[in-house]
This record gives structure tokens, C-alpha cells and sequence, in this order.
């Protein structure tokens, strides 16, 4: 039988289709989970997909955090769920504590859409395994709010563990520091990128296939774990 | 608070009312008290005036626009046609498109970020109305001087809000226009479009029918923002100095409650719980309950103290003229009613039943137990008045006509051509887009196959079979200018031939038509004609008007903006991952399709070097343009093609620029021994493409081009790393790159 991810969808869930089409893409069935319900339904492995969820209002994620789904999710991830957070579902993750930092406006106050490079840092996450440390990757990023700030002294953690999941190359689209596009938490079963692996699965509607691998990565790692 | 009621008016028939402050003329005014019998209420004169509007009424613009119809050619695909809230066309495979342009220019001039953000609105919820899923937004962008200060002001914001608006409903932003003009200076020009899918047998009706059926507010609650934006914004124009003669509040946005708006809708109609169903934009609960009503040729109730307001103060002509956004009016059958709600509840969408289809005939408001409006609905929505305004040919066409750009300087070295093609690229207009299209999300739905740069969007329908659309809008206000029947069909054969280039075969037009005041006969000329171009354009090239919009009183203080009437057409294409991109591929050989003749007047060149507007547009030939579609249709669906890219604005020199840069790719160009390079250079010939083939299959293609009696000239190979033109030019890429990448970001950053 194929993984089952489950896709959440939040009131302003934008990416939440795409990212369904891309985990069929590699070869596991999208499960839907709705906000309102603290029921992951069984699911192997969650993705927070892109959008506006609650509008932002308050703060980007902000609102999320307190939907009955995230209270189910939190416990699920540290008892070792795969998650993966993408622009809005990172923003969500950071706004839950399960993963540190903030994502603040983007330095040039420009909401920005390009194809973007990024090079694959650690491949040590439930996310990663499928790419080789120093990949350096093509998938479009697009968000208004994408600049990653931390306190020295988590930068410096985050550094020192080796949980700098991915970092833009060729040009920083947002500011954020040490170029951050993505994190994993300590145990490498949560990850967030800001950055959209989903619109590039397919070359007829992305710049690349190359965000493919995020979503086979969990699929391997999912396998390791049952074995 | 004393509330004028319908008693009151039969009682004190004699009251005098502010009619003409509310843009009635006395005639309109006496033919109100002629429909009703008695005077108007204050509230009924306030709905009579905002439906009675030139923006709402089309009352200057209908007698023209009928030819729409009349000239429209057969079309089997058509399912709605004009008249209702957009056009939908078959596509096959069992689903309906829709799509439709309109104007927000001046609400986007007073206040550029929700003027702009509230035109993606309200386009989209015109889509959602006809059943569909929007799907995708382009906009059409015309400002004043690209270093005018106004345009500091305006661009920005105007860009920002349509972001922050489609971005946040999960809308791809596929392609649209941008244009600068200094006839554009004090009134830019903000048109929004949207395209939409839905299941053939999930077109939904505007028409309240069944007495007894509820009528159900659904979305945001009701404030004061824009009332009498319709009446007084869209139908005044600005004074000379540049602010609006009546300071207005414009609509504010909420991209939220509309996302949410669309998934309710979605499905209350996938679960058949809605038995019509009309947006609110300008007038609001005027124009949906009287348009309903009318439509269903019912009547209709309304408690109106039942409208959830935002503040309470607010009287009836306020609450039925607000313009808040983000709200639908639905019928639902009583049996219907719980579901319908609970969906709405699912949603977090307010839903409230305000009153309910009769058989009267009329149009019933009761507020706080008295009765405020009684009227015939169709007098409002469909009987209002028609105008065959004055016209006149302007007085100075024919000079402007006879200054043709023939005498111009031109470049006569290789130097100066080399400095006029960097020139050229570098212009605001023909210089690369980018800063503008990446506040835009251009992949959400991941099904965007192609996007701006390109000649046209193209998105995929059909995961399974690949079937697609593409669209693609233009406008050339010049050429308008200096000639309105050609201007309109130039407009027509560029997005016809934008759409062809991609490989998708032209199925349907919409247009939004940005003019002057129609009280002008000038004005009114160029109108009439543009319309007469266009309607006989549609019928020669096979693709009717399935719908549009009409923006009169566009004008930088006492002079009318160029005429600038945009146009969208529709393509279908079997099989996306068939579709012809517009960059060359790292080889092959370039063919020119189509004639070069020397026609600069209305051209870029003429006037980014010049400042130059005078003689004739390029010649219009529809025969020929449907010969070039047939060829570039043809040729993509036999992957004969590796890439085209459509002739237009800056002629043969901005498309190699273009196709090169897209593809990373240099080219080396020979022209025909007797050919003059700076004609062939920049020259605005309509009907013309260029196409890279591979050398194996390009006799293939050569002989589909003889056989539709298409002339094709052989021009050059791919390769390389510069644009050279054989004994004259030669200019590197990344100094190409430069020029036209630069212009923007040195202008708005």
C-alpha cells in the first residue's frame, strides 16, 4: 500500500491542490485534512501547503497555529510525523514553536515570484534524502513575507547542527538571513522551506522537476523507518 | 430618523428632488415619474440614478454595441452570449470557459491599491457568477510618462494591489499589458480579466424565479465604502487639475472573504443548492435585485433592515447602493435553505435571507416596517435610457493622418542602428516586464503552462488529456488614434495572432473599451467606429464578442485619452505540451512569416525617437492573419515548430530580442540582398510571426506556408552568443540583456 500524506487545507490554503498532485507525482496517495478537525486521519507524513490562511490577518500564521489540526499535528510531530511546511505551512510551523525563527517582510517590501536556485544543504532530513549535500536545485519561490530572522544564538545553532536544510544561491530573493530558505527542527522529522518544491514537479507547468525530491525523499524515508 | 416612503410620495407629489446632483437629466427624471406613476422615493431615486448611469446602463454605448451581436459569426462553441455577467464558450471534453475584461480606471487613479485590488475582485466574481472556478487574471496597465510623477505614484500601488488581491485568491497572473502615454497621464488606465472552468452542465443563471424562493445575501457585510462610486466615480470626469470633481470613498478589498466566497460558491453549485445566483459590483444590491428580478421576470421582496450592515446608521439608499465587496446574492429554494447555509457555515461565509421571489411583477423594499421602494425591476435593469450620441470625425485627423513619419530621421550607419536598437529595447514600453509580472504568482494551481513574457497564457484544463486554453489581450491606442476602425482590428489581429503563435486555434473575444467623454462627437466617433472595426473583424475572423465592458469619460484633464479599446481573445488547444514557446532553441533556422512593408506610422520607433504620432496604422489584412493562425496552429500541433513569436509593437527587431534573450541564445540574421535593414528592422507590419524550425522539418512547414499562400522569408540560424546582422550589426547578448532588463527597476526601485 502507497504512504498516505495528508495535505492541510486552512481557510486562505492556496497550494493545497498542487501539493496534493505532487505527492501522487511521487507515488503516494494525498490524503485532504481540514482545519477544523484534530484528526490526522492516520496519515504517514503532513504537508502545510502554501497560501493565506485566515488572510494573515494578525500575522502571517498566526491564526493557524490555534486551528483544532495544528493541536493534533504538534503532538504528532514530536513523536516523530514527518512535516513539511511550505511558505505559508513554514510561517505556520514557526508560528507553532516547531520550528524556531520568524519569516518577516521581504527586505525589498515586494511580494516576488521568480525561479528560484537553491543549494540543498543537509540531507539529513525526513525531507532531504533523495538530494546529495551541496545540490544546487531550480524551484519558484513566491511570497511576500519570506525573510528569515533568528537571534545570533540560534543562527549559530542552527549552523552548528547542521539544520540549514537549503540556502538560496545566485541571489537572495527576500533577505533573509544567512540566505535561509528552509530549516529542519533537531530531529529532522520537521522541515520548512519557503520556497515551492510543489510547482516543480513537472516541466510542463514548472521551471524544473527538481522540487520532486522532497516528496520521494519522505517516501524513502518513511520505508527506512518501517524496515 | 424620517425615511421617504412610497406613501409619502403619493402624498407629497410635489417635493422637489436633487436629480440632477445625482446625474439624472430632466428628461430621465420626468420618465421616472412616468414608469411609476407618482414621483420616485428618495431611495428609488437614488437606485434609478446609479442603474440609469452611463456605467451601469451602457446607455451611450448600446446602439453601437448591438453589432456585436448582429455581425457575430456562427459559432458552435457559444453557450452564453452577451448580455450576461461574461460570455461561456465549449471547449469540449464536457467543460464551459468563461471569461470577460473590465475597467477600474478610476477608482485605481483616487486610490491606486484597492482601486486596483477591487478590479481583480469583481472581475472575478463575475466568472464565479457564470459557475466557474476563476482560474486565471491578466491585467491591461496604461499609465502616463513612465518618469512622470504621477505614474511614480499610481504604478506601484496599482501593481501591488492586484498582486496582494489575485496572489492571495490562488490566482495565476498569466500575462497582460503595461503602456506608458502621456495621454494616459491623469487617468491610467487599470483593466482586470479573468478566465474560469467549470463542468458544461454547472452554468449557473442570474434569474430569480419560483415565488417563494429566498433570497440570500451571502459574504461581507454592508458599509458605506463605495456609494455612489458607480454614479459619481466612473461617471464624472476628472477635473483639470487632476483630482476628482467629488471626493468619493473607494471600495476596500478583502481577498480573504472573497477566497472563501469562491470555495462556498464552488459548492453550493456542485450540490445544485442555488437556483440563480448574481454577484454585486457597481450599484450593488440595486443592480442584483433588480437585475435578478428582471431576468426571471418575477418580482421580489426585500426586508432590508434584515442586511447585515457595518454600521447601523446607514439608510436604505445607502445599504442599496453600497458597492462593499465580496458579496453574492443567491436564489434558494426554501427546501434548499438549511443545506444552503450549512455550506455557507462550513465556509465561515455570512449568509442571511433578506426577502424572496414573488409573482408581482415588482420590486418591493421594506425598511423598519414601511415601504421604501415599489418598481417595475426591468425599468431599472433593462428599460433604462438609449442615446445615439451626436459624432463627428475630429477636426485634425486629417492632418494628423497626412504627418506621416516617412520624413523622419532615420539611422544611417551600422553605429546609429546598433544605438537605436539598444534604444529601442531600453524604451518603456518594449523593455522587459519583469519588475511588474514577479509581484505576481504566476504557478499557483500548477497548471500554468505558459506566462508572461510570452504572446499569450497558457493553462492546462485537463491533467489526463492536456486540453488547454489560451489567452492573450492587446491595444494600441496610436493606432486608434490615428484610426479607430483599424486600431480596434489591429488590437483584434494581434491577440488573435498572440494566441495562434502558442498553437491554440482563436475561439472567442471579449473586449473592454477605455474612451473619452460620450458627450463629445469626436469622442463618440472613435468610439463608433472601433466598435464598427471590431464587430466586422470578429465576423471575418470567425470569433464572436461573447462579452465585455465600456469606460467612457477617460480623459487627462480637457483632452480625452487615445482611444483604447483592448481586446481579449480565447484559444483552445488539444494538447498543452504541444504548445510553441516563444524562446529559440539552441539551433536552428529563423523564417520571417508574412510582408514587410514600410509602415512606421502610430510605430514605437516613431515615437519613442521621435515623439512623432501621425500618418496611417499598418495595413489590416484578416485574410492573411487567418492564414498565418492555420499555418502557426498547424505547425505546432505537428511539431513542425520550435518556436514563434508574434510581430507587433517595435517590429522584427524586438521579437529577436526577445526570442534570443528567452532562450539564452544568439542569432545571425541575413536579410534579402535588396532588403533596407532599418524597414525590415522596425517596420510594424501587421501579420507577421517569426518561427524557428528545425532544418529537417523546415521544407515541411515551408510548403504549408506556399500552400496558404503565406509569404516566408528565410532570415537567419541560432547560435552564439550575440544578435548579429550580416555587414551591420553585431551586439552581445548580455549588452542586450542590460538595455532591456535595466529600464524598470532604474525607474521604480
Amino acid at each position: 500500500m502507497s504512504p498516505r500524506i495528508g495535505v492541510v487545507t486552512f481557510p486562505g490554503s492556496l497550494d493545497d491542490r498542487d501539493a496534493a498532485r505532487a505527492v501522487r507525482r511521487a507515488g503516494a496517495d494525498p490524503v485532504a485534512l481540514w482545519h477544523g478537525e484534530a484528526d490526522l486521519l492516520g496519515v504517514d507524513a503532513v504537508v502545510l501547503p502554501g497560501g493565506f490562511s485566515y488572510g494573515d490577518y494578525l500575522r502571517c500564521g498566526a491564526i493557524a497555529r490555534f486551528a483544532p489540526v495544528m493541536t493534533a499535528l504538534v503532538d504528532a510531530a514530536g513523536n516523530g510525523l514527518p512535516v513539511l511546511g511550505i511558505c505559508n505551512g513554514f510561517q505556520i510551523l514557526c508560528e507553532s514553536h516547531l520550528l524556531p525563527g520568524a519569516l518577516t517582510r521581504n527586505q525589498h517590501l515586494h511580494f516576488r515570484n521568480r525561479d528560484q536556485r537553491l543549494r540543498i544543504d543537509a540531507n539529513t532530513t525526513a525531507w532531504t534524502g533523495a538530494y546529495e549535500p551541496g545540490d544546487v536545485i531550480t524551484v519558484p519561490v513566491k511570497n511576500g513575507e519570506g525573510c528569515y530572522v533568528a537571534d545570533p544564538a540560534t543562527l549559530a545553532q542552527l549552523e552548528g547542527e547542521g539544520r540549514i536544510v537549503a540556502r538560496y544561491v545566485e541571489g537572495n530573493p527576500n533577505g533573509s538571513l544567512h540566505d535561509i530558505a528552509g530549516i529542519a527542527n533537531e530531529a529532522g522529522n520537521v522541515v520548512g522551506l519557503m520556497p515551492h518544491p510543489e510547482h516543480a514537479v513537472d516541466q510542463l507547468t514548472g521551471p524544473s522537476e527538481d522540487g520532486l525530491g522532497l516528496f520521494t525523499s519522505v517516501l524513502k524515508h518513511l520505508a527506512r523507518v518501517a524496515a | 430618523m424620517t425615511v421617504d416612503t412610497v406613501e409619502l410620495a403619493a402624498k407629497d407629489p410635489e417635493l422637489v428632488q436633487p436629480f440632477a446632483a445625482l446625474g439624472l437629466e430632466p428628461d430621465e427624471y420626468a420618465r421616472i415619474g412616468a414608469v411609476l406613476g407618482r414621483r420616485p422615493t428618495q431611495t428609488e431615486l437614488a437606485m434609478y440614478s446609479v442603474m440609469w448611469s452611463e456605467h451601469c446602463s451602457y446607455k451611450s454605448s448600446k446602439v453601437h454595441l448591438k453589432q456585436f451581436r448582429d455581425k457575430a459569426p456562427a459559432s458552435d462553441r457559444l453557450l452564453v452570449g452577451m448580455g450576461e455577467n461574461a460570455g461561456v464558450v465549449d471547449v469540449g471534453a464536457g467543460l464551459a470557459v468563461t471569461f470577460k475584461v473590465e475597467s477600474h480606471n478610476h477608482p485605481s487613479f483616487v486610490e491606486p491599491y484597492q482601486g486596483a485590488a477591487t478590479g481583480v475582485g469583481g472581475i472575478v466574481r463575475d466568472i464565479l457568477t457564470m459557475g466557474a472556478r476563476p482560474i486565471a487574471v491578466m491585467d491591461q496597465l496604461r499609465f502616463g510618462d513612465a518618469d512622470a510623477p504621477d505614474t511614480a505614484r499610481v504604478l506601484p500601488g496599482i501593481v501591488a494591489g492586484i498582486g496582494g488581491y489575485g496572489n492571495c485568491l490562488g490566482l495565476p497572473n498569466i500575462g497582460g499589458e503595461l503602456v506608458f502615454d502621456p495621454s494616459y497621464a491623469g487617468n491610467p488606465l487599470v483593466n482586470a480579466l479573468c478566465v474560469g472552468v467549470m463542468p458544461r452542465e454547472r452554468i449557473q443563471l442570474s434569474a430569480a424565479r419560483g415565488p417563494g424562493n429566498v433570497v440570500v445575501l451571502l459574504g461581507a457585510k454592508t458599509g458605506r465604502d463605495g456609494i455612489g462610486g458607480v454614479s459619481v466615480l466612473a461617471s464624472a470626469t476628472f477635473d483639470a487639475g487632476g483630482g476628482p470633481a467629488h471626493r468619493p470613498s473607494v471600495q476596500v478589498g478583502d481577498p480573504f472573504t472573497e477566497k472563501l466566497l469562491i470555495e462556498c460558491c464552488i459548492e453550493l453549485y456542485d450540490a445544485q443548492l442555488v437556483a440563480g445566483i448574481q454577484d454585486l459590483g457597481g450599484a450593488g444590491l440595486t443592480c442584483a435585485t433588480t437585475e435578478t428580478a428582471s431576468a426571471g421576470g418575477s418580482g421580489m421582496h426585500v426586508d432590508l433592515e434584515r442586511v447585515p450592515l457595518r454600521e447601523a446608521s446607514m439608510e436604505p439608499h445607502e445599504i442599496l447602493a453600497s458597492e462593499s465587496q465580496e458579496r453574492m446574492l443567491a436564489i434558494v429554494t426554501p427546501a434548499d435553505l438549511p443545506a444552503a447555509l450549512a455550506v455557507a457555515q462550513k465556509w465561515g461565509v455570512d449568509a442571511t435571507a433578506i426577502g424572496e421571489v414573488t409573482d408581482t411583477g415588482r420590486l418591493v423594499i421594506d425598511w423598519r416596517g414601511e415601504t421604501v421602494v415599489d418598481v417595475p425591476p426591468a425599468s431599472l435593469a433593462d428599460e433604462g435610457p438609449v442615446y445615439d450620441r451626436p459624432v463627428q470625425r475630429p477636426a485634425d485627423l486629417d492632418l494628423l493622418q497626412a504627418t506621416d513619419p516617412s520624413t523622419l530621421p532615420r539611422p544611417s550607419t551600422p553605429d546609429e542602428l546598433r544605438a537605436t536598437l539598444l534604444r529601442m529595447v531600453a524604451s518603456p514600453n518594449l523593455c522587459d516586464k519583469t519588475w511588474v509580472t514577479e509581484q505576481y504568482d504566476r504557478y499557483v494551481q500548477g497548471n500554468t503552462v505558459l506566462a508572461q513574457p510570452e504572446d499569450a497564457g497558457v493553462i492546462r484544463l485537463d491533467e489526463a488529456s492536456g486540453l488547454g486554453i489560451a489567452l492573450s489581450t492587446d491595444g494600441n491606442g496610436r493606432y486608434t488614434r490615428l484610426d479607430p476602425y483599424a486600431g480596434a482590428q489591429l488590437a483584434l489581429a494581434e491577440a488573435y495572432r498572440n494566441v495562434a503563435a502558442t498553437g491554440a486555434t482563436p475561439i472567442a473575444v471579449t473586449n473592454c473599451l477605455n474612451f473619452g467623454s460620450p458627450e463629445e462627437p469626436e469622442v463618440m466617433w472613435q468610439f463608433a467606429e472601433a466598435v464598427r472595426g471590431l464587430a466586422d473583424g470578429c465576423q471575418a475572423l470567425g470569433t464572436p464578442v461573447t462579452g465585455g465592458n465600456v469606460s467612457f469619460y477617460n480623459s487627462t484633464g480637457a483632452t480625452p485619452i487615445n482611444p483604447t479599446p483592448v481586446v481579449g481573445v480565447l484559444g483552445v488547444i488539444d494538447d498543452v505540451a504541444r504548445r510553441t514557446p516563444m524562446g529559440f532553441p539552441t539551433a536552428g533556422t529563423i523564417l520571417l512569416l508574412g510582408e514587410t512593408h514600410e509602415e512606421l506610422g502610430g510605430s514605437e520607433w516613431a515615437w519613442e525617437e521621435h515623439g512623432h504620432l501621425g500618418g496611417r496604422p499598418p495595413a489590416v489584412d484578416l485574410r492573411r492573419e487567418r492564414a498565418l493562425a492555420e499555418v502557426l496552429i498547424g505547425g505546432s500541433r505537428d511539431g513542425l515548430l520550435l518556436a514563434a513569436h508574434d510581430l507587433s509593437d517595435g517590429g522584427l527587431a524586438q521579437v529577436l530580442v526577445e526570442s534570443c534573450l528567452r532562450g539564452k541564445v544568439g542569432a545571425q540574421i541575413t536579410l534579402p540582398a535588396d532588403a533596407d535593414p532599418f524597414r525590415w528592422l522596425f517596420s510594424e507590419s501587421a501579420g507577421r510571426a517569426v518561427v524557428a524550425v528545425a532544418d529537417a522539418p523546415a521544407a515541411e512547414f515551408t510548403g504549408r506556408c506556399d500552400a496558404a499562400d503565406l509569404p516566408w522569408t528565410s532570415i537567419g540560424t541560432l547560435g552564439g552568443d550575440s544578435l548579429s546582422l550580416e555587414g551591420s550589426l553585431d551586439v552581445p547578448l548580455d549588452e542586450l540583456r542590460t538595455a532591456y532588463e535595466g529600464t524598470l527597476p532604474c525607474l521604480f526601485d
